[in-house]
């Protein structure tokens, strides 16, 4: 079946399609762009774009797997309500995903050595982490921190953003099962900036 | 054969989510309008968080559309064009609404109009109204935006005559509600409390109004600071502040100066009808002096219910419609957002 794969939790804005067999995931078609300014600009087109290079229509998908994040707010919001939309209108199921765990599982199929942690930049000085066992499974995170509170000895991976087969391959078991997804409920990690005023200031001296 | 637009908002603190009908003749029909409002979780900070808003929008936006096909009784199927709003506003909430408005046009492959919300608080009058006669004289008010707008044709040309140089109406309002000890966002409250008070009680400062100044500009600023100092004054000396007198006499002084411009402003250029909409439109002391002075100009008013002078989805689609209906190109699905639009730009 051929699922549509989007993330936008990083600089990158990443639209793939993927034919999800019964035990392989096979991309067909992706399209991925780094400007973090251009998610809302650019990610509907990158869409339709990899949907006709993969030789298919909007309608002939059977499901759509979005990472959630954890990611810097603005972007991150693009990514998941297209997914949302999309799915909405064409009336197929979305599947939330960890953009950690899709990074996760790319590493672990260009070879990588489990356990590691996964890290991508959260801007402020913090760094979004993660860490994985042996077996490529999600032990702790993801978390927000300082780069420094990190175990240095920990081996990570160099991977900026998920790929569209890595999204793909983390939902594949749900989607492959006919699952109901669970909610596509962004990864923030961060409360909004925002304080409740003082007491007003005065305009006349005193 | 009649054509249905929907139309999505979220410039704001509001997801709006409209569907209109647009006949073969070019009047326009509105069938839903839907809005989830984010006003509630802003209140304990005194005004419009911008994630806090984005946030809201995300989680509201498909319930939202849903409610509003409900409503109308539609299928998405239904629908021939998607407007959104492309802009002024709130750079990440106008990303939620945008975003979504691309993946419904492409996902039903029909065209996408990012539209001008500005143009919106407008268009939304011909779905009570009819159609608007050109030109017309628009006076928007609300916490974002105070402007005097020509309008030529709402799907072409717009032209601004004149705007705030400092607070939006609105704000003010939120200000001295402040000042007052009232919630926010402070037009209600303000409206209520003055009601049972003097709006000649105390002499505050119209902006704007000497004779050097801009004729069509306004200011709010000045006001603002004259009732908080008054307030203060009142308070130093050991009195009760008469909140109603105080509210009264800032709505006067506010509403005197709206409506002062507006009419003036039709009066000179020769234009007919005033339009007045966005949130301050809802507001009882404007809307009655407004239809006390146009009558004496004799000017046709028109101000849309309350429900649709705030922000909202149906504008959006409203605007949406005569821009089909103007057979107006339809935007790039590239199209990116501008939260600094300016109003003589109708679509992208
Ligand atoms: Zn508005």
């Amino acid at each position: 079946m051929l699922v549509l794969a989007i993330d936008t939790a990083t600089p990158a804005v990443t639209a793939g399609v993927v034919e999800l067999g019964s035990e392989r995931v096979t991309v067909l078609a992706e399209r991925v762009t780094h400007d973090a300014r251009a998610h809302g600009e650019l990610l509907t087109p990158h869409v339709l774009d990899a949907v006709s290079r993969a030789g298919a229509t909007l309608r002939d998908l059977a499901a759509v797997v979005c990472g959630v994040g954890p990611g810097p707010f603005t972007g991150l919001r693009a990514g998941i309500v297209t997914a949302a939309a999309l799915a909405d209108s064409l009336d197929v199921p979305a599947y939330p995903v960890c953009s950690l765990d899709a990074i996760a599982s790319d590493a672990v199929a260009d070879g990588a050595d489990a356990p590691f942690l996964v890290v991508t930049d959260a801007r402020r000085r913090e760094v979004y982490w993660a860490a994985y066992d042996r077996e490529g499974h999600r032990s702790r995170g993801p978390e927000v921190a300082a780069p420094a509170a990190l175990d240095p000895a920990a081996r990570r991976v160099e991977h900026a953003h998920p790929s569209p087969a890595g999204l793909a391959r983390t939902a594949a078991t749900a989607i492959r099962a006919s699952e109901a997804p669970a909610p596509l409920t962004p990864l923030y990690l961060r409360r909004p900036d925002a304080a409740v005023p003082g007491a007003r200031k005065r305009v006349s001296a005193s | 054969m009649s054509r249905i637009v929907m139309g999505v908002e979220s410039s704001c603190d509001e997801t709006g989510v409209g569907l209109v009908r647009l006949h073969d003749d070019g009047t326009v029909e509105l069938l839903a309008d839907e809005v989830a409002s984010s006003v509630a979780e802003h209140a304990r900070f005194g005004g419009v968080v911008p994630e806090v808003a984005s946030r809201a929008h995300l989680e509201a936006m498909v319930p939202t559309v849903h409610r509003a096909f409900d409503t109308a009784g539609l299928r998405m199927s239904d629908v021939s064009a998607v407007a959104v709003t492309a802009g002024p506003g709130l750079a990440g909430a106008l990303l939620v609404g945008l975003s979504a408005a691309k993946a419904y046009a492409a996902a039903l492959d029909v065209p996408l109009y990012g539209v001008n919300h500005l143009a919106g608080h407008i268009a939304v009058d011909t779905l009570q109204h009819g159609p608007l006669p050109a030109p017309s004289l628009a006076l928007l008010v609300s916490g974002g935006h105070t402007q005097l707008l020509r309008v030529d044709d709402i799907a072409g040309k717009i032209t601004e005559i004149g705007s705030t140089v400092d607070d939006a109406a609105g704000e003010a309002y939120d200000k001295v509600a402040r000042v007052l000890d009232l919630p926010y966002p402070g037009g209600p409250p303000i409206d209520r409390a003055a009601r049972e008070g003097a709006p000649d009680a105390i002499a505050f400062p119209r902006g704007m109004t000497g004779p050097r100044d801009a004729a069509y500009d306004f200011s709010f600023s000045g006001l603002k600071t004259a009732v908080a100092r008054w307030v203060e004054a009142a308070q130093a000396r050991g009195e009760d502040v008469p909140v109603a007198d105080v509210a009264a006499s800032f709505q006067e002084a506010v509403a005197d100066v709206l409506t002062a411009k507006a009419v003036r402003a039709a009066t000179e250029s020769g234009i007919g009808t005033l339009v007045i909409s966005g949130g301050v439109a809802a507001n009882s002391r404007l809307a009655a002096l407004a239809a006390q002075r146009c009558a004496d100009a004799g000017i046709e008013l028109r101000i849309p219910r309350p429900r649709l002078c705030t922000d909202n989805g149906a504008m959006i689609a409203a605007l949406g419609a005569h821009l089909v209906s103007a057979g107006c190109a339809p935007s790039a699905l590239e199209v990116s957002a501008d939260p600094a639009l300016p109003v003589s730009t109708i679509s992208l």
